[in-house]
């Protein structure tokens, strides 16, 4: 039996691996899967302690989030597509129509 | 080998490879490169799943994770003009911002876990009422459609809303 400890610092590395990713990276495609890492980390905390307490519920929450993450991996991806078609880049720090 | 010692080589053997294949997500320059270690680190994830007892989990996060999503992003990379992009600069100008971030928040809830740890606070609960077994796949079920049917169905909701999503943005004029 793993104590509950280690499972959140692997949470942690994940998470900040996550965050580094998403402010260094230029490409959205990688800040998309960045994004995914972030949540993949929230998932194994909330399995953690859905074990820890021996309560199913975060299991539950978790499958949500897992839905989530598709929604938002697909209308995130039809965005890219559709501003690729306009603009002919993917780098984040190229989107800056709106920017003053 | 008793199944403890098992269980515990699994685990650190299923976080070593999540870390190392998430750093090599954000630090590998080709995106193809960077999706194919996406999913060595979201495999990695569903056997630290499987060690958590948490077997439906383990199989949706293979089926829905690696086989749905990550095809949805190397379908998009190849959609994209890679060749072009692979000789632009792949990181931007922000490192030292990044690194105070990572240090700040890694610091701050690697404080938080440690100190609640030493506290006793991450000590099996006395007062857990909860009923897990092993084998927990039925009260996954039984859990999802009586105590969770109403979020189940605003999930469904919240897909269909997806769908029409993507398929509006990836018209020709939007």
């Amino acid at each position: 039996m793993v104590p509950i400890s280690h499972y959140l610092f692997l949470s942690l590395a994940l998470f900040t691996v996550g965050v580094i990713g998403v402010v260094t990276r230029r490409n959205v495609i990688v800040i998309l899967m960045s994004i995914e890492l972030i949540l993949n980390a929230v998932n194994i905390n909330l399995v953690a302690f859905s074990r820890h307490w021996a309560n199913v519920d975060g299991q539950i929450f978790t499958l949500f989030i897992i839905t989530d993450a598709a929604a938002e991996a697909a209308v995130g991806l039809g965005i890219i597509i559709a501003f690729f078609k306009n603009r002919e880049t993917v780098l984040a720090d190229e989107i800056d129509l709106l920017k003053w | 080998m008793t199944p403890t010692q098992i269980s515990q080589i699994a685990f650190y053997f299923f976080a070593g490879l999540a870390v190392l294949g998430a750093i090599l997500t954000v630090t590998v320059r080709n995106v193809v490169h960077s999706a194919i270690f996406l999913i060595t680190s979201l495999l990695a994830t569903a056997g630290i799943f499987l060690t958590l007892g948490a077997q439906f989990l383990f199989a949706v996060q293979i089926i829905l994770y690696v086989g749905g999503i990550m095809v949805l992003f190397i379908f998009v990379i190849m959609l994209v003009n890679l060749d072009v992009a692979l000789h632009q600069l792949q990181f931007n100008r922000q490192k030292w911002v990044a690194g105070l971030l990572a240090l700040v928040l890694g610091s701050q809830l690697g404080v938080a876990i440690w100190f609640a740890r030493a506290k006793g606070s991450l000590d099996i609960p006395s007062g857990r009422t909860g009923t897990l077994s092993p084998q927990n796949v039925e009260q996954f079920g039984l859990a999802l459609f009586e105590k969770y049917a109403l979020p189940f169905e605003i999930a469904s909701v919240l897909l269909l809303v997806a769908l029409i999503g993507a398929v509006v943005m990836t018209k020709k004029r939007i």
